[in-house]
């Protein structure tokens, strides 16, 4: 008897009863379910990290305002913005290992172009930025020297925001949009980056701070909400950053044993510990679904050992028509099979179904991979095999003779 | 007959043994069967007739002395090489049909073959085949439980001569019919007798056993006659 034939005979044997097949994959169909979308739901949490760590650019390094204490009472990170323009300029001048570096301040607005508008991000910075962060144009140009230094009434998209307020085959470079009532010609539209980043506009520094928040009398004119600064190679992260403190604590005259009012952060690094812990939590919801893909095995095995007993006498007959053991083991082991690959099958749709419905209305990003789906498919064919072989093992070794008699 | 005898048995014994207890069904028990012969096993229930039929048709081997297919000792075969051997050389047929219920009649009778080896396609055209030989094609897709006893055992009938055996076995296949019916499978029994099938059946009805050249009787396991008359009383399927 070929393999084919005892899949054959299962199907037939498994149809004629198919609520009790099913109720018996049922172990099996959650399991895998629950492993695929956990799959599902960890690597799509971790592209997202990976798509914003390589949004960040490699070695780079986040300064943020930190610590600041206001007659003694320490008030939250970033209640100031205690970083500076000059800071910017010290840290490009004196430290050798930073390649660029760019201060930003951001809000968000609505943006207009014509009858289309939309509400984004605006990052007001310096071409540095762009540099920092490796982020090519997909057409036009950055910011002109002029443009910085005299609040140009320019602007460069996110490709986002360009599809938003331009329709397709529309080139917006050279078109005015509008930001809070200013006017400002389109100059530059970003590559793509990944959603989360190229919903953005840039605008000059200068002009950010001269258009939008001219009025904001509670920033110092040549304040920063934050710094970003590429550092040359991989070897020389920690190295600047100690450089980088050392220098900011002698700007900003911060006391010896007071807390610094700065914090350099390697974002990339950070998103990489987190990654990590993301990994091992999805390895443990894993773990948690293969009970249940056990417990699944296990109903296989006593709805088997249990078929087996109903059907002596048909396993007699067939001995005593020339089924050899290992064709009526066959017969049996691909029973269990069937079962447990439909069930892994059930399982896989379901859990494809589970995870794009959780994607839909949690808002997560789910990724289903062809190795997760592999992976179910794997535990399940490893269950039929596991918990199939005792009672095909048992059903080959009947005498024939007493088979037939029973009733 | 100057040929290997189909099948022979030489010193044949079996005994159970359960909870210490030893029963002998089948005791010193020493034939030949050649190739053409119908023989008729007959004997008390408990006589060791099953038994007997069980050892011929390699689903049990002597405690005892030797049983030969064709001159080879089927102790010496290996268990995969008598279930070859029954799925091709014997064919059974039971007092109880012993058809499969989930199967209809032409699967029924083809499932011999799926341990042959032989093709789908050809299964189904030999079990139309084998079905028309009993006269039952005209049912090949009804189920056992939508078949009278009589009908399910020429369905069984056709199963057992499906792969072309040796030797056809048949343990009371009349036991569980009512007369008329029986003798229609007698009847079938014999024509194919006639077209030189070798066929062991076990009666304990000495009617039948009239019906049949040759006649064997058991009693408590022991071989008490074995006698082949010279002409068959009359019968009543005349025609040859
Ligand atoms: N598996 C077995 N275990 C113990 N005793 C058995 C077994 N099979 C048959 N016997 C005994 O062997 C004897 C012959 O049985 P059997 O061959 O079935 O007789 P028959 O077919 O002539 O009625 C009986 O006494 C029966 O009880
Ligand atoms: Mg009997």
């Amino acid at each position: 008897m070929t393999m084919l034939q005892g899949f054959q005979i299962a199907l037939h044997a498994l149809r004629l009863n198919p609520l009790r097949s099913f109720l018996t994959m049922l172990g099996i169909v959650i399991g895998v379910a629950s492993i695929v979308t956990v799959f599902a739901i960890g690597s799509g949490a971790q592209l997202r990290l990976q798509e914003q760590i390589r949004s960040i650019g490699a070695n780079v390094l986040m300064i943020t305002p930190g610590a600041v204490y206001q007659g003694g009472v320490r008030l939250k990170d970033g209640s100031k913005l205690t970083m500076t323009e000059g800071d910017v300029q010290a840290i490009l001048e004196q430290i050798p290992e930073i390649q660029a570096a760019a201060g930003s301040l951001a809000g968000t607005a609505q943006v207009i172009h014509e009858g289309k508008n939309w509400n984004t991000t605006i990052n007001g910075t310096t071409t540095g930025h762009f540099m920092v962060r490796d982020w090519q144009l997909a057409s036009g140009r950055y910011f002109s020297g002029g443009e910085e230094s005299g609040a140009g009434k320019v602007v460069i998209l996110g490709s986002t925001v360009a599809r938003e307020l331009f329709a397709a085959g529309d080139d917006p470079i050279g078109a005015q949009i509008r930001i809070m009532k200013v006017p400002l010609e389109v100059v530059g539209v970003l590559d793509r980056k990944g959603p989360a980043q190229d919903d953005v506009a840039f605008v000059p520094l200068s002009t950010a701070k001269l258009r939008f928040l001219g009025s904001a009398s509670n920033i110092n004119r040549d304040s920063v909400a934050y710094i970003i600064a590429k550092v040359a190679a991989d070897g020389q992260m920690a190295g600047a950053r100690s450089e980088i403190e050392s220098l900011l604590r002698q700007r900003h005259r911060v006391p010896a044993g007071q807390e610094d009012d700065f914090k350099v952060q390697d974002p990339a690094a950070a998103m990489e510990a987190q990654q990590g812990a993301i990994r091992t939590v999805a390895l443990l919801l894993v773990a948690i679904a293969s009970v249940s893909l056990l417990v699944g095995g296990i109903s296989i095995m006593n709805v088997m050992i249990v078929s087996v007993t109903e059907r002596t006498r048909e396993i007699g007959i067939r001995r005593a028509l020339g089924g050899r053991m290992r064709d009526i083991r066959l017969q049996f082991l691909c029973e269990a099979l069937v079962l447990c690959l439909l069930g892994g099958a059930i399982g896989v749709a379901g859990g494809i179904t589970l995870s794009m419905t959780v994607a839909r209305m949690a808002g997560w990003v789910t990724s289903i991979d062809g190795e997760a789906i592999g992976l179910a498919l794997a535990f399940s064919i490893a269950t039929g095999l596991i918990f199939g072989f005792y009672p095909a093992h048992k059903a080959s070794r009947l005498s024939p003779i007493e088979a037939l008699k029973t009733e | 007959m100057s040929a290997l005898p189909l099948i022979s048995l030489r010193s044949v014994s079996r005994t159970y043994r359960t909870d210490g207890v030893a029963v002998t069904a089948v005791r010193n028990v020493s034939f030949d069967i050649a190739q053409g012969e119908i023989v008729a096993v007959m004997g008390p229930s408990g006589s060791g007739k099953s038994t007997l039929m069980n050892m011929i048709g390699l689903l049990d081997l002597p405690s005892e002395g030797a049983v030969h297919l064709e001159g080879a000792n089927v102790a010496e075969l290996s268990e995969d090489r008598r279930s070859s051997l029954r799925a091709r050389s014997i064919g059974f047929v039971f007092q109880s049909y012993n058809l499969l219920a989930r199967h209809n009649a032409i699967e029924n009778v083809a499932l011999p073959l799926v341990y042959c080896g032989v093709s789908r396609k050809e299964r189904v055209v030999r079990a139309e085949q084998s079905l028309q030989a009993v006269g039952m094609l005209h049912r090949a897709h009804h189920f056992p439980r939508q078949l009278s006893g009589g009908e399910q055992q020429r369905v069984a009938i056709a199963r057992a001569l499906i792969a072309s055996p040796l030797i056809v076995l048949a343990d009371e296949p009349t036991g569980a019919l009512d007369s008329r019916t029986g003798a229609e499978i007698l009847a079938l029994f014999a024509a194919l007798n006639r077209t030189g099938q070798t066929i062991v059946m076990i009666t304990h009805d000495p009617g039948i056993a009239t019906q049949c050249r040759r006649t064997i009787r058991l009693h408590d396991g022991e071989l008490v006659s074995d006698e082949t008359v010279a002409e068959l009383l009359p019968r009543r399927s005349v025609a040859s």
